[in-house]
C-alpha cells in the first residue's frame, strides 16, 4: 500500500515546496529592504495584466518548456542531464546554419528545417556524454557539466572566427534573411482595431513547444520505448532482466533529451534575435532543472511550471525596471525552488507521510 | 622565450592555481566521505562576496576571510542537511547552492553598495598583500634603490630570479594553500579520522557497524569543505583581485572539480592537476607566448576548454581510469 494518496504526491508536495520557496523569497526581499507584497503586485501587473506582458511570459515559458521536457525525459531514465545549457547552445548553432545557408522559401518550411537542425546538434552534443556513461561508466552529470563549458568555448570560437560578418565588432552571426522571420503573437493575433502583444517576442514556436509536450506524453506513456525508459529508470537490474539494453536506453533517452534542449534555440535564435548571439540561452538550460522538478517530470506539470517561471522571469524584469531589486532575484527564487522541490524533498515528504499514515490508522 | 618570461608565466600560474587548489582540496574531503559536491562554485562565490564586503567595512582582510568562511560554511550546512540528514539528491542540492550564491551575492551587493553587484575596490590592509620572503628582491628593495622592481630582478642571477619572482612575493593564502596539501595527505592517510573518513565514502555500512557515526563523519567532511571553499573565495576577491565582481568565480569551482577527478581524489596529485590547470589559465592570458615558442597560433578558446576536455578524456578512462569513491552520491540509509 502506498504511504499516501496519489494527489498528495502530485499536488500537495509541490505546492508545499513552492510555498516554502515563496516564503523564503519574501524573506530575502524583506531583508534587502523592499516590500514583498508590493513586489509581487508589480510582477503580476507587469507579466499578466497586459497582453504584452503575457507575450514575454509565454516567450520565456517556451524556452523553459523545451529545457524542462529535456531534463524530465532524462530523469525518467534516472539520468541527470545538467547539460541542457550546452545542448541548447549547440542547437542554436544548428538553427543558425540552417537559416543562413539554406534558401528557405517560407517560414513554415524554415521552422521545420531549423527544428531538425537544432534537434540534431543538441542530440549530438548529448550523444557523447551518453555514450561515455553507457559504455565507459563516466558519470553523466560531470561530463555534461564539462560539455557545457566546451560548448561555450566552441560557440565563442565559431562566432568570433567563423560566423562573424567581416567588419562586425560583436561576436554574433549575420542577420538571418527576411524569409525565415517567424510570425510573432503580435503578427498573429492583432486586429485592425486593437494591437495585442505589442513588441513582445512570443512567436509561433510556443505552439511547437506545446506539440513537444504532447509528443513527450505520447512517447513516455503510450509507446514501448517510453515504457522501457521508465522501467530502466525504476530499476536497472529489473530492466536488464526484462531484456532492455541499458546502453540503448541511456543513449536514446539522452538523444531525445538533447534534441529537446537544442530545440529551445528555435525560439531564441530564430524567433527573437534572428541571428546567433553568444549568450542566447541565458541559463534557460538550468531553469529546465527547476521546471522538471516542479512539474514532477510530467509534460503537463512541465507546462505549468514553465509558465510559472516565464511569469517569474518577466516579473523579475519588471522589478529590475521599476525598483532597485536586481534581476538576480529570479536566480534566488529558482535556487529555492530547486532546493525545496529537489534536494530537500524528503524534508516535506516524510512528515506528510507520517501524517497520512496516522490519519489512516484513526479512520480504520 | 627567456628564463624570466618563463618564471613570470609560472608565477601567474601559481597565483591562478591557488583558488583551484583550495576548492579542489575542499571537494576532496567531501567526496572522499561519499558526498558529491558540485556546489564548490557557489560556496566560493558566496565567500568571495562576503569576505570582500566585510573586509571593506572592517579594513581588515582577515576579518573578511572569517566572514567569507562563515558564508561558505552556511551553504555547506544546507548541503549537509539536504544530502546527509534528508538523504536527498546531492547533485540537485549542489545545483541549488550554485544558483543561490549566484543570485544572493548580486542581490546583497546591490542592496549594500548599489554599484551594480560589485563591492568597492579594496585597498591597503583590506587586501591580502604580497609577502616578501627573506633575501628576496621585493618592492622595499626597489624603493630603497629608487629603481623599478622589474629592473632589479632582471639584473639578478638566475637563482635569485627564481627565488624572488616565483617563490617570494605571494600573499599568505598562497603559502597556506600549498601547506594544506601535505596536511590533507597526513590527515587522510595517517590519522584515525582520515581512515574513517575514507571508509565512510567507500562502505558506510561497515563504518556504521564499527560503531562510528556516518552522519557525524559526513558532516565533518562537508564542513571542512565549506571552510576551504571559503578561503578560496576570500583569496579570489581580496588577494587575487581587489574586490568582488558579479560571477567572479567564472567556472573555477568546476575546474576544481575537474582537477579533483584528474587527480583521482588524491591530495598530492591534486596539487599537480591544479598547477597544470593554473598554467592553462595563465597561458590563456598570454597567448603570444605560445605563439613565440611553438610558432603555432593557438586558439585561446581551446586553452580555456582544455581542463574540461582533459577531464572528459580521463573520466572516459582512455588515459588511466578515474574511479570515484564507491559510495559517492549515495545517501546512507540505516537498518534496511
Amino acid at each position: 500500500m502506498d504511504k499516501m494518496p496519489k494527489w498528495a504526491d502530485i499536488v500537495l508536495i509541490p505546492l508545499i515546496s513552492l510555498l516554502l520557496a515563496a516564503f523564503f523569497s519574501a524573506l530575502v526581499i524583506l531583508a534587502i529592504g523592499e516590500n514583498p507584497i508590493a513586489a509581487l503586485k508589480l510582477m503580476v501587473d507587469g507579466a499578466l495584466m497586459r497582453s504584452a506582458g503575457w507575450g514575454y511570459t509565454l516567450y520565456y515559458a517556451t524556452n523553459f518548456i523545451f529545457t524542462g521536457l529535456a531534463v524530465s525525459v532524462a530523469f525518467h531514465a534516472r539520468l541527470f542531464n545538467i547539460g541542457g545549457e550546452g545542448q541548447a547552445m549547440l542547437g542554436g548553432l544548428g538553427v543558425a546554419l540552417c537559416c543562413l545557408y539554406v534558401p528557405w522559401p517560407h517560414w513554415s518550411l524554415a521552422i521545420l528545417g531549423a527544428s531538425v537542425g537544432a534537434a540534431l546538434f543538441g542530440a549530438l552534443w548529448a550523444l557523447i556524454p551518453a555514450y561515455l556513461q553507457a559504455k565507459r561508466g563516466s558519470h553523466i552529470v560531470i561530463t555534461t557539466i564539462m560539455f557545457n563549458f566546451i560548448a561555450a568555448a566552441i560557440l565563442n570560437y565559431v562566432l568570433v572566427e567563423l560566423l562573424r560578418p567581416v567588419g562586425a565588432m560583436d561576436p554574433a552571426s549575420a542577420k538571418f534573411p527576411e524569409a525565415v522571420h517567424l510570425p510573432t503573437f503580435q503578427d498573429m493575433f492583432s486586429t485592425e482595431g486593437s494591437k495585442l502583444f505589442r513588441g513582445a517576442p512570443a512567436n509561433v514556436t510556443f505552439f511547437l513547444a506545446l506539440l513537444a509536450c504532447v509528443f513527450v506524453w505520447l512517447l513516455m506513456w503510450r509507446t514501448k520505448l517510453g515504457y522501457q525508459i521508465r522501467a530502466f529508470g525504476h530499476s536497472e537490474s529489473g530492466a536488464l532482466y526484462a531484456g532492455i539494453s541499458p546502453v540503448r536506453i541511456t543513449v536514446i533517452a539522452m538523444l531525445i533529451s538533447g534534441a529537446l534542449a537544442g530545440m529551445m534555440s528555435v525560439n531564441t535564435t530564430m524567433g527573437e534575435s534572428e541571428r546567433l548571439i553568444l549568450n542566447s540561452t541565458e541559463g534557460a538550460g538550468f531553469i529546465g532543472i527547476a521546471v522538471a522538478l516542479m512539474g514532477r517530470n510530467h509534460p503537463f506539470g512541465v507546462l505549468l511550471a514553465a509558465i510559472l517561471f516565464g511569469f517569474l522571469y518577466q516579473g523579475g524584469a519588471e522589478l529590475a525596471l521599476w525598483t532597485s531589486i536586481p534581476r538576480e532575484l529570479i536566480v534566488v527564487i529558482q535556487a529555492l525552488v530547486i532546493l525545496f522541490t529537489g534536494a530537500l524533498d524528503n524534508m516535506v515528504r516524510e512528515p506528510l507521510e507520517k501524517l497520512f499514515i496516522a490519519m489512516r490508522r484513526r479512520n480504520a | 622565450m627567456d628564463f624570466l618570461t618563463l618564471l613570470q608565466v609560472l608565477d601567474t600560474s601559481v597565483r591562478l592555481a591557488t583558488p583551484l587548489l583550495l576548492a579542489c582540496l575542499a571537494g576532496l574531503y567531501s567526496e572522499r566521505s561519499g558526498v558529491v559536491d558540485i556546489g564548490l562554485e557557489g560556496k566560493m562565490l558566496a565567500a568571495a562576496f562576503f569576505s570582500a564586503a566585510v573586509a571593506f567595512y572592517s579594513g581588515n582582510a582577515w576579518v573578511g576571510l572569517l566572514a567569507g568562511v562563515g558564508a561558505s560554511v552556511a551553504l555547506a550546512v544546507i548541503h549537509g542537511l539536504a544530502s546527509v540528514t534528508f538523504r536527498g539528491n546531492q547533485l540537485i542540492s549542489g545545483v541549488a547552492i550554485n544558483f543561490l550564491a549566484a543570485g544572493m551575492t548580486v542581490l546583497v551587493a546591490q542592496s549594500w553598495f548599489r554599484q551594480g553587484g560589485r563591492t568597492p575596490p579594496l585597498e591597503g590592509d583590506a587586501r591580502f598583500n604580497p609577502i616578501e620572503l627573506p633575501f628576496a628582491i621585493g618592492p622595499t628593495d626597489a624603493a630603497a634603490a629608487d629603481r623599478p622592481l622589474s629592473q632589479l630582478i632582471a639584473e639578478a642571477g638566475p637563482l635569485q630570479q627564481f627565488y624572488s619572482e616565483l617563490i617570494s612575493g605571494h600573499s599568505s593564502l598562497v603559502y597556506l594553500a600549498l601547506l594544506t596539501v601535505p596536511f590533507t595527505w597526513w590527515l587522510l592517510f595517517r590519522t584515525r579520522f582520515g581512515l574513517r573518513l575514507r571508509a565512510v565514502g567507500e562502505n558506510p555500512a561497515a563504518v556504521d557497524t564499527a560503531g562510528v557515526s556516518v552522519v557525524w563523519l559526513r558532516y565533518a567532511a562537508v564542513l571542512i569543505c565549506g571552510v576551504l571553499c571559503g578561503v578560496a573565495g576570500a583569496y579570489l576577491s581580496s588577494a587575487l583581485q581587489a574586490g568582488f565582481v558579479k560571477d567572479m568565480t567564472a567556472g573555477r569551482g568546476f575546474i576544481a572539480l575537474a582537477a579533483l577527478i584528474f587527480a583521482k581524489w588524491r591530495p598530492v596529485y591534486a596539487l599537480w592537476a591544479c598547477l597544470l590547470f593554473g598554467l592553462f589559465q595563465a597561458l590563456e592570458l598570454r597567448p603570444d607566448i605560445i605563439e613565440n615558442v611553438s610558432g603555432l597560433k593557438v586558439q585561446v578558446q581551446l586553452l580555456g576548454a582544455l581542463p574540461y576536455i582533459l577531464t572528459v578524456v580521463i573520466l572516459a578512462g582512455f588515459v588511466g581510469k578515474a574511479i570515484p569513491p564507491k559510495a559517492s552520491a549515495e545517501p546512507y540509509i540505516k537498518e534496511r
